[in-house]
């Protein structure tokens, strides 16, 4: 690696007339650089001007995703060195608006997330009274991996069909659809199967998998998809089974009095 | 006031450019360029056959016209894609149904997702593709 690494960066400001143009940086180098310190290096030192969203530095907020040299990555996330490269274009990540350089609009992807009901759905949750559910470590394995989103967007960066689809809800969406369903706690399947079989939703996946290439917390969207598709079909056909949530305190209930108790709730 | 904003929307170069992405992400690019590629042949090829209307005159001249070594490798071309694309279609069934890919799991570093899990499919694929297209090159050309 060389001792100065080459940046060239997306310009975008919304006040001024000009059209997007790339400024040319230069970064001394060091070991286990990111991304993400190559851009506050530049904005403390080189440009004071240069916009971009970072929080955690750790890749859990899910904040600094950025095109590097055309692939969607988190800034934080990504070393230099496993670049293999010492010049680097960082353009703001693909099929989103971009507010200011390297920021975009992420509202569509929220949007879309809350158009899906990414919460649990059951008539055993009320307001007034906390209760806790059994679930099983293999119903939670049914899940559990789709849970790990943090929401960056790289995946609708790097979705093909995004590219060309604006109302096409994406691999985030359709990935937390298949997450909440396959949850045992939940039955709001079928509220979140008419969202998404229409036209722009579940159908317009035509496994690219490219998703699951740029998730940074292996979350694999592309196979909640498929397998997204193959509960709906399911469900149409009458085959899927139905989860039945069961209370901890009914399941008490019905436990010989020998077994052990769940520790009390301290809401 | 509207904000000004910059529509990064990458459009049908988003599709149709792979760029760093892996195979699979380029048997995707395919699969709808053979697709498109087959739908245009269709539509030429009911045109071509609905020459057969005007009598044996006309029909044999448009046979004449076609009967090229310029058709001929576009007939191969569009052979290819129909194999291409039924092949790699049979695939996609499949996967979209959940097969072939591997069950969810712990994302353990460093992740492996069902994309590349699926990847000796990709290969058997591809060689079945290309023995295919072998076989079709030497009995169009060679035989």
């Amino acid at each position: 690696m060389a001792s100065d690494i080459r940046v060239r960066v997306f310009r975008f400001n919304p006040e001024e007339k000009a059209e997007p143009r790339f400024d040319l940086f230069s970064v001394p180098y060091s070991k286990g650089m990111t991304i993400l310190d190559c851009l506050i290096y530049i904005k403390e030192h080189l440009d004071s001007t240069l916009a971009f969203r970072s929080s955690c530095r750790m890749g859990i907020c899910g904040s600094c995703g950025v095109m590097v040299n055309g692939f969607p990555h988190l800034a934080c996330h990504t070393q230099v060195s496993e670049l293999g490269t010492d010049r680097l274009e960082l353009r703001p990540l693909a099929n989103y608006d971009v507010i200011k350089d390297l920021v975009v609009d992420l509202t569509p992807l929220f949007n879309k997330h809350k158009m899906v009901k990414p919460y649990l759905i059951s008539p055993q949750l009320t307001a007034d009274h906390v209760r806790e559910f059994a679930q099983t470590p293999l119903e939670l394995e049914r899940y559990l991996q789709f849970s790990y989103c943090v929401k960056c967007g790289l995946c609708i960066a790097a979705c093909p069909t995004c590219a060309t689809d604006k109302q096409f809800l994406g691999p985030q969406a359709l990935a937390q659809v298949f997450r909440y369903n396959m949850d045992s706690r939940d039955v709001g399947s079928k509220d979140r199967i008419q969202v998404i079989d229409q036209p722009h939703g579940l159908w317009r996946c035509h496994l690219a998998g490219a998703c699951s290439d740029v998730c940074p917390k292996g979350v694999d969207p592309a196979l909640a998809i498929q397998l997204l598709k193959r509960s709906v079909v399911g469900s149409w056909l009458g085959l899927t089974k139905r989860n039945v949530p069961r209370l901890v305190e009914e399941q008490e209930k019905q436990a010989p009095a020998d077994a052990p108790k769940a520790p009390p709730l301290s809401v | 006031m509207a904000v000004k904003r910059y529509d990064n929307r990458l459009g049908i170069k988003g599709w149709l450019w792979a760029g760093k992405y892996p195979l699979e992400r380029y048997f995707y690019s395919l699969q709808r360029l053979t697709g498109l590629g087959i739908l245009l042949f269709l539509l030429l090829h009911l045109v071509e056959t609905s020459y057969r209307i005007y009598g044996k005159g006309p029909w044999e001249a448009t046979m004449a016209f076609f009967d090229t070594p310029l058709f001929l490798s576009l007939e191969y071309v569009v052979f290819a894609a129909l194999i291409f694309h039924g092949l790699n279609g049979l695939r996609l069934i499949l996967e979209e149904m959940g097969y072939l890919l591997g069950k969810p799991g712990r994302p353990v570093f460093p992740y492996v997702s069902s994309r590349q899990r699926q990847r000796p499919v990709i290969w058997v694929i591809g060689l079945t593709i290309v023995g295919l297209l072998l076989i079709t090159a030497w009995d169009m050309f060679l035989a």
